[in-house]
C-alpha cells in the first residue's frame, strides 16, 4: 500500500494496461493461477495455457477459531478479471476463506490465520498492513442485503465520504455506480428515499454499487442470491458477467448451477472430521477451470458433490 | 405414501378439549386477576393525581412562576428560583451525564474485547453504581466540590450528583440501543473501508439514537425529582434570586416541595401541591418527548 491516502483506480488501470504492475517491483508479476495441490500437479490437470496474472495469492493458509482449525491450509490463487467460485457443502470452511482474504475474519475475536495471503505479492496480514486499506482495495457483498437505514444516494456515497475519495462531483460517483450495478433507472427518481423501501433483489444490487463506488479492485461475494427470488438472482449473475470485465470476483454460493454459469474457475472444498476429535476442518480439495470441474473432475469426492450424492 | 397413512383408523382425534380451551374456568380467573392489579395501579396514580391537583388548584396560577419564595407571605410566594434552578441543574447533568455515558457504553460495546479483564472490572462497576443510594452520590459530590474548593451548594455541584445517578441508566440504556443495531450495518460499513471509529460515528450511534434518547430522558426525567442528594448538597431551600451560572447557588423543585410541604401555614400546603403538578407536568412532557424522538426515529427508517 504505498499510497493509502489516495485509493487508485486500479480497476481502469487493470483495464487499460494489460500488464500495469510491471514497474512495480513489489508486484509478483509471474504469481500464476494453479491449483497447486500436489496430486493436481501430479495429475497434470493444471492447464497450460490458461494462466493469468493473479491478484490474490493463498499458500498454505490456514485459518483458525480459538483453538479450532476451521480451515486447513489452502492454496489457490485469483486470476485479474476472473470470477472465482467456492463451492462445497456446509461447513466446509468457503465462507471463511473469502472472509480472510480481505480480513473481515479479523472481526471475530479469537480468529487466527496461519500461511499467506498476498494481494498482487503484498502479504495482507503483514504486521505493517492496514485492514482498513485492505477492505478498500477489497470490497464484500453480504448474503443478506444489508443497505444502511439512510436514502439510496447516501448508502452509494458514504464509502467515497469516509475513505476519503477526491470526487469532483459526488453525484457522478453516485449515478456511476448505479449505472455500474444495473440499478440506475430503476431508481433515478428516488435516490432520496430510503434504501429500505426496494427490494431484496435491488438492495443487493445497491450494496453491490456501494461496493463498487470506492473503486475496489476485487470484490469478494458471500452467497449473494441466497436471500433473492430466481428472476432477481438471474439479474444479480448477469451483473456479475459485466462487473468481471472491471473486476476480480470471487463468490461463495451453495447453488452449483450458478457456480457453473458464472464461473470462470472453481474451488470445490469439503470438511473431514479430524482423527483426534472429530472436529470438521474444511480443506481445498479441487480448484481449476469450472468447465474442468464440472465435466471431467479430477476427485471423487468433488464427483460426488456435483453430481448430487452427497452435501 | 402408504406408510403415513395405514394407522390413521377412524376420524382424526378432536383438537380442542374443554379442558384445555382457552375461554377455561382458570384461564378467566387469572385474566381477571390480571386486571384488578392494573385497575389498582391505575386507580393510586389517579387518586394521587386527583388529590394533589385539587389541593393546589388555586395556587396554579402565573404567581406560581415569577414569585421568589417568601418566609413572611405564604400568599404570593412562588417557585420562580426553583423552577430555574431546576432547568440548571438538569442542564448540567445533561451535559456531563450523556458524553460520558455514551462514550463509557460505546466502549464496553463495540471497542472492548469481551474477555478483556478492565473490560469487565468497568462493567461490573456500572452495576455497582446502579445500586448506590442517591443520597451517597450527594456526599460523593460534596466531597468533590469541597476538594477542588468550590461550594458544595452549587449548581455545578448538583449537576455531577444527579450525574452520577443517572450514569448507569444511560450507559445501559446505550448499550442496549448499540446491541440493537444489527451487525450486518457495522460489517457493511467496514467491508467498504470505514475505520471502527466511522462506523461508529456515522452509522453505529445514529442508529442507536432513539433507544439512547429514549433512555437518557427518561432518566433525565427521575434525576429531576430526586431530592436526597439535593439536600445533602445544602441545595437552598429559601432563594430569592435566578441561578445564573455553574457556580451559584440553586434551589429545585423538589427541594422547594420538600420545605413547603413541611410548614404548617396551609397556603404553604397548596404551594407545594401546585409545584408537584408542575413537576408531575415537567415529567410527563419529558417522558412525551422521549417517545416522540423515538416514533420519529423508527418512522425514518
Amino acid at each position: 500500500m504505498s499510497d493509502p491516502g489516495h485509493p487508485v483506480d486500479l480497476s481502469a488501470l487493470a483495464a487499460d494496461d494489460p500488464n500495469p504492475h510491471a514497474g512495480d517491483p513489489t508486484v509478483n508479476t509471474t504469481a500464476t493461477v494453479t491449483t497447486r495441490t500436489p496430486e493436481a500437479i501430479q495429475a497434470g490437470r493444471i492447464d497450460p495455457v490458461e494462466r493469468p496474472r493473479a491478484v490474490l495469492g493463498c499458500t498454505d493458509v490456514s485459518v483458525y477459531y480459538g483453538d479450532f482449525r476451521a480451515v486447513n491450509e489452502v492454496t489457490m490463487d485469483i486470476g485479474v478479471h476472473e470470477i472465482t467460485a467456492l463451492i462445497g457443502p456446509s461447513g466446509c470452511g468457503k465462507s471463511t476463506v473469502l472472509r480472510s482474504l480481505n480480513r473481515m475474519n479479523d472481526l471475530i475475536p479469537g480468529t487466527r490465520v496461519t500461511g499467506t495471503i498476498s494481494y498482487h505479492g503484498q502479504d495482507i496480514y503483514a504486521k505493517d498492513v492496514d485492514p482498513i486499506e485492505v477492505r478498500r482495495r477489497i470490497g464484500m457483498v453480504f448474503q443478506k442485503p444489508n443497505p444502511f437505514p439512510k436514502s439510496i444516494y447516501d448508502n452509494v456515497a458514504y464509502g467515497p465520504k469516509v475513505t476519503g475519495m477526491k470526487t469532483s462531483n459526488m453525484d457522478d460517483v453516485v449515478e456511476e455506480s448505479l449505472r455500474g450495478a444495473a440499478l440506475w433507472d430503476e431508481v433515478k427518481d428516488k435516490l432520496k428515499q430510503s434504501a429500505y423501501g426496494l427490494s431484496g433483489g435491488q438492495q443487493q444490487r445497491l450494496c453491490i454499487a456501494r461496493t463498487i463506488a470506492v473503486k475496489p479492485e476485487v470484490i469478494l461475494m458471500d452467497e449473494p442470491c441466497s436471500a433473492l427470488d430466481p428472476i432477481a438472482t438471474a439479474r444479480i449473475e448477469d451483473l456479475m458477467m459485466e462487473l468481471k470485465k472491471d473486476y476480480t470476483i470471487v463468490i461463495v454460493t451453495h447453488n452449483m448451477q450458478q457456480a457453473a454459469r458464472v464461473a470462470d474457475r472453481t474451488a470445490f472444498f469439503t470438511a473431514e472430521a479430524a482423527e483426534g476429535n472429530g472436529d470438521r476442518t474444511g480443506h481445498l480439495v479441487e480448484f481449476d477451470l469450472t468447465s474442468k470441474i464440472f465435466s471431467n473432475p479430477g476427485d471423487n469426492r468433488t464427483e460426488d458433490y456435483i453430481s448430487g450424492r452427497f452435501g | 405414501m402408504t406408510a403415513l397413512t395405514a394407522d390413521r383408523v377412524g376420524p382424526p382425534k378432536p383438537l380442542a378439549t374443554a379442558a384445555h380451551g382457552e375461554k377455561g374456568l382458570r384461564s378467566m380467573a387469572f385474566l381477571i386477576a390480571l386486571w384488578l392489579c392494573l385497575a389498582f395501579g391505575i386507580l393510586v396514580l389517579a387518586v394521587l393525581l386527583v388529590t394533589t391537583f385539587l389541593d393546589g388548584r388555586e395556587r396554579m396560577d402565573s404567581g406560581l412562576f415569577t414569585n421568589y419564595t417568601s418566609q413572611i407571605a405564604p400568599e404570593t410566594a412562588g417557585a420562580r428560583a426553583a423552577i430555574l434552578g431546576t432547568a440548571w441543574v438538569i442542564l448540567t447533568t445533561a451535559l456531563m451525564a450523556i458524553p460520558i455515558g455514551v462514550a463509557a457504553a460505546s466502549y464496553l460495546e463495540e471497542f472492548a474485547s469481551r474477555t478483556s479483564r478492565f473490560a469487565r472490572f468497568v462493567e461490573l462497576n456500572v452495576q455497582n453504581l446502579a445500586a448506590v443510594p442517591a443520597i451517597i452520590y450527594g456526599m460523593l459530590a460534596a466531597a468533590a466540590a469541597v476538594a477542588v474548593g468550590i461550594p458544595r451548594n452549587t449548581v455545578i455541584a448538583g449537576g455531577i450528583a444527579l450525574a452520577l445517578l443517572i450514569l448507569p441508566v444511560v450507559i445501559v440504556a446505550t448499550r442496549e440501543a448499540l446491541r440493537a443495531v444489527p451487525q450486518e450495518i457495522r460489517q457493511a460499513s467496514l467491508a467498504l473501508g470505514a475505520s471502527p471509529m466511522q462506523t461508529l460515528s456515522r452509522q453505529t450511534l445514529p442508529a442507536a439514537v432513539p433507544g439512547i434518547a429514549t433512555g437518557t430522558i427518561l432518566a433525565l426525567s427521575r434525576a429531576m425529582g430526586e431530592a436526597a442528594p439535593l439536600l445533602l448538597l445544602g441545595g437552598l431551600v429559601f432563594v430569592k434570586f435566578d441561578p445564573n451560572g455553574f457556580l451559584s447557588g440553586f434551589t429545585t423543585m423538589p427541594i422547594q416541595i420538600f420545605d413547603w410541604a413541611a410548614r404548617s401555614q396551609v397556603e404553604f400546603q397548596q404551594l407545594a401541591a401546585s409545584a408537584s403538578i408542575l413537576l408531575l407536568v415537567l415529567v410527563i412532557v419529558l417522558n412525551g418527548l422521549a417517545i416522540v424522538i423515538r416514533n420519529k426515529y423508527s418512522a425514518a427508517r
